[in-house]
């Protein structure tokens, strides 16, 4: 009953957009307010029907509805409440569930809080929303239904993937669908300002926070996604540039040059039809990230069970939307005139220029990704293309990058002075040279790049306190002005600082732990003992146990440094009593300058010919910095997301115009 | 500079960016990318000794033995040829007798030295290389015994 419940929800949520996605547009176009107006309890409708079905199949799923076969598919009675939650949304059916949830939700939060949208384009908005929407409710009904029953029910279910029975990946989807879904807004806002016409200062202010809030989301969820795989995977590393996880890291890249081009629309009417085609690129990224997770065309170490003709399906869906949009960019785009004229030597410049390398970077990605299914297409022969491409290439573009980011923001508007910049910035220059000195001297077998990482890190990192110096007039009017200062600066500069410092801690991270680690691989004997990176690693045994619903092997390891004890890990492996699928659970003791990290395997001799366990033991250098930069970013977001310039739906078009010209 | 100019200074600035990329991308194609093969690829000579190659297929019945030193050997088949394959280290949780399974090494003589074997997540998954090798050679049909009916392809 509850199973036909979601479906009809789900028919009707259908039925909903349809006509969301029609009659408000036609509205918009007549100038008939009686249309328009159908948008905004239409989408409010849409949103309640979508969380009607998504609360009946998490009802489903918590009381263990072996008679659907989603559920009996992906659960079990035994399972921890937790992941019968989590269950909803780790298989097929329930992710694209979540995935329409997240865009409906999006939706009515246009309708609820876009009180002050000019009434066409909130018209227009919420009816491009409604069209991704009425794809995916075609997609989920015809090819995807998680609401299927399954007659005879079996006593018990199928349990779900033990690799997704974890916390971090628990909320990973959510957050990465929220992301993900979330540059719909930016992408809704952009096609309907080409319908317009129109592009100004307040539509930036409108589009800002919703492509920040998503930023901050798909931040979170990519950290998250790579913290499960360095803990739960066992092979001490935390990105393998794989498929999947460049279908994330894409629209992040696109998103995050959105977000700054954004800014110069809002603050200087200019860069509008490449903001626009930025909106519409992040927002196809992020539909290719779909097709590329949901369908399996390409050979992924992240990759799950999946069915070909469902991604034909995402194809067409993917075709129509990019196609659709880009035509329209190329026929309406030429209309969008800029008036504000800047210098290339200008903070507007500074921020182009992150743009150009931010698609630049886009684009690599892109090609490094699908170049396996295109030289397939055309018979070429089968590759897969690695991390090893990816480093050369995507490593060289963005270190100019990292040298400008710390330039751009003491650069003015219009026209700025880059020797001025660039001699005031001089502590960030002795940063750098002291952090190569450093990093040479301390580690001596390092690769070059290694080097070059730390000093940019230093770099960035003091020449964003010099901006923030500079702006706070720090050495002019002494610290207890500048103190007072402090207090006032706007939260979206604070937003920006702190997002630029977690960039440099997030790169001091991936330099220490890309270019510095230590691995070691043998068979150890309880009592064999292993050094590594100063470390000795004593191996005391291991014993079996019970879990809640798996059975394991601990092993322990005692970690000492110069003759003292600092820790005692105990690493396992566990074998699920459902599905006989063993995971292994890494013992780690995360510190400020790198993480201990140690693995069990499976029994072997030693080459002495004791018996033994296969076990892999890492040093993982800075490796908690990467993470704790990525909440330092995500920090920023969320801070600058609160100021009351950006606060949802906060200016009115005429005023904000006024107010921008005004205001810098 | 007028508004022209400052377009061509950004158009000169992308157009180079491009070009870096370009190049980069040429040169690291040239010897990062990686070939799949399949056991009768390297039984009839098409892979050269010492490149950085892929290798796919079954894990044979029967075939896997520790060895000292954290050394496991094995063999891939695609039910025409059978290749030896060494690798040191933890094998990924899912790697089992009888399931796909994706290598990464160098071929050195007739031994197929992995560096890599690559971890799936899900039992199910058939990584479509593999499916597309063992469909060539005749092994593999639609819907045959290597998936389970039950989970993860049978909804629709």
């Amino acid at each position: 009953m509850i199973a036909e419940l979601g479906h009809f929800a789900l028919i009707l949520a259908l039925f909903v957009s349809a006509v969301q996605a029609t009659l408000p547009l036609i509205g918009a176009h007549r100038g008939d307010a009686g249309w328009m107006a159908v948008a905004r309890p239409a989408a409010l409708m849409q949103f309640l029907l979508v969380a009607v079905a998504f609360g009946c199949l998490m009802n489903l799923y918590i009381t263990s509805d072996f008679s659907v076969l989603n559920v009996a598919q992906n659960s079990h009675t035994d399972k921890p409440l937790i992941y019968k939650i989590s269950g909803v949304w780790g298989n097929h059916e329930g992710s694209m569930l979540l995935w329409v949830l997240i865009l409906a939700l999006f939706g009515s939060a246009v309708a609820a809080f876009g009180a002050n949208l000019p009434p066409s384009l909130r018209a227009r908005v919420l009816s491009i929303q409604a069209l991704i929407a009425v794809g995916f409710y075609l997609f989920i009904l015809l090819t995807s239904n998680p609401f299927e029953r399954l007659i005879p029910a079996p006593i018990n279910g199928n349990d779900l993937n033990p690799l997704l029975q974890d916390p971090g990946l628990a909320f990973h989807p959510p957050m990465l669908y929220l992301g993900y879904v979330g540059f719909s807004m930016a992408f809704s806002f952009a096609i309907a300002a080409l319908i317009e016409g129109r592009v100004d200062a307040a539509w930036a202010r409108w589009v800002r926070p919703w492509t920040l809030a998503a930023w901050c989301f798909l931040t979170a969820g990519i950290g998250l996604g790579s913290w499960w795989a360095y803990y739960e995977l066992g092979w001490g590393g935390w990105w393998y540039w794989d498929p999947v996880e460049n279908a994330s890291f894409m629209p992040w890249l696109a998103g995050t040059a959105l977000l700054h081009s954004a800014t110069v629309v809002e603050k200087r009417d200019t860069l509008k039809g490449w903001t626009i085609l930025l909106a519409i690129i992040t927002f196809s990224m992020s539909l290719l990230g779909t097709f590329l997770v949901r369908s399996g065309v390409l050979t992924s170490v992240h990759a799950f069970a999946t069915d070909p003709t469902r991604g034909v399906f995402i194809l067409i869906l993917l075709i129509i939307v990019i196609g659709g949009s880009l035509a329209l960019y190329a026929w309406r785009g030429p209309q969008l005139i800029s008036t504000g004229l800047f210098q290339p030597i200008s903070r507007e410049g500074g921020l182009l220029f992150n743009n150009l390398v931010m698609a630049t970077a886009t684009a690599v990605v892109l090609l490094g990704t699908l170049y396996p299914l295109l030289l397939d297409a055309v018979g070429g022969g089968k590759v897969s293309v690695g991390p090893p491409f990816f480093n050369a290439v995507f490593i060289p573009i963005m270190l100019p990058m990292i040298v400008v980011m710390a330039v751009g923001p003491m650069l003015n508007w219009k026209r700025g002075d880059w020797r001025a910049a660039v001699t005031r910035l001089w502590p960030a220059m002795v940063a750098a040279l002291l952090a190569a000195v450093g990093a040479w001297a301390l580690v001596t077998d390092g690769p070059f790049l290694g080097i070059v990482g730390m000093a940019l890190a230093a770099w960035l990192a003091v020449g964003t306190l010099v901006e923030l110096t500079e702006r706070l007039r720090l050495r002019r009017d002494g610290l207890g002005r500048a103190l007072g200062r402090l207090a006032r600066q706007p939260r979206a500069s604070w937003g920006m600082t702190l997002a630029h410092l977690g960039l440099a801690v997030t790169i001091a991270g991936m330099t220490g732990a890309g270019a510095w680690v230590k691995e070691s691989i043998q068979v150890m004997a309880p009592g064999d003992t292993v050094t590594l990176a100063g470390y000795e690693f004593r191996f005391d045994g291991a014993q079996d146990g019970q879990g809640p619903n798996y059975a394991f092997t601990a092993g322990h390891f005692t970690v000492s440094k110069g003759g003292r004890v600092l820790v005692v890990l105990d690493p396992e492996k566990r074998v699920y009593n459902v599905s006989g699928q063993p995971t292994t659970e890494a013992g780690i003791e995360p510190t400020l300058l790198g993480d201990i990290y140690a693995v069990i395997g499976d029994r072997g001799t030693t080459p002495e010919g004791k018996p033994g366990f296969v076990t892999r033991l890492y040093f993982n250098p800075l490796v908690a910095w990467m993470w704790g930069g990525l909440m330092i970013m995500i920090a920023g977001g969320a801070l600058s997301l609160s100021d009351r310039r950006h606060r949802v739906g906060a200016p009115a078009r005429r005023a904000a115009v006024a107010q921008t010209a005004g205001a810098d | 500079m007028k508004r022209k100019h400052k377009r061509l200074t950004f158009a000169a600035i992308g157009l180079g960016l491009l070009g870096v990329a370009a190049a980069l991308v040429l040169t690291a194609f040239e010897d990062s990318i990686v070939f799949f093969h399949s056991p009768t690829d390297i039984a009839e000579g098409k892979v050269k000794i010492d490149r950085r190659v892929r290798l796919g297929g079954l894990v044979e019945e029967g075939s896997v033995q520790k060895q000292a030193s954290a050394v496991t050997a094995f063999r891939i088949t695609d039910g025409a040829n059978v290749i030896d394959v060494t690798y040191r280290g933890i094998l990924p949780d899912l790697f089992r007798e009888g399931q796909g399974v994706v290598t990464e090494g160098r071929l050195q003589g007739s031994l197929f030295v992995a560096e890599e074997v690559l971890a799936k997540h899900d039992e199910n998954y058939m990584p479509p290389e593999v499916a597309d090798a063992l469909k060539k050679s005749g092994r593999w049909q639609e819907g045959s015994d290597q998936k389970h009916p039950s989970k993860g392809e049978s909804a629709k």
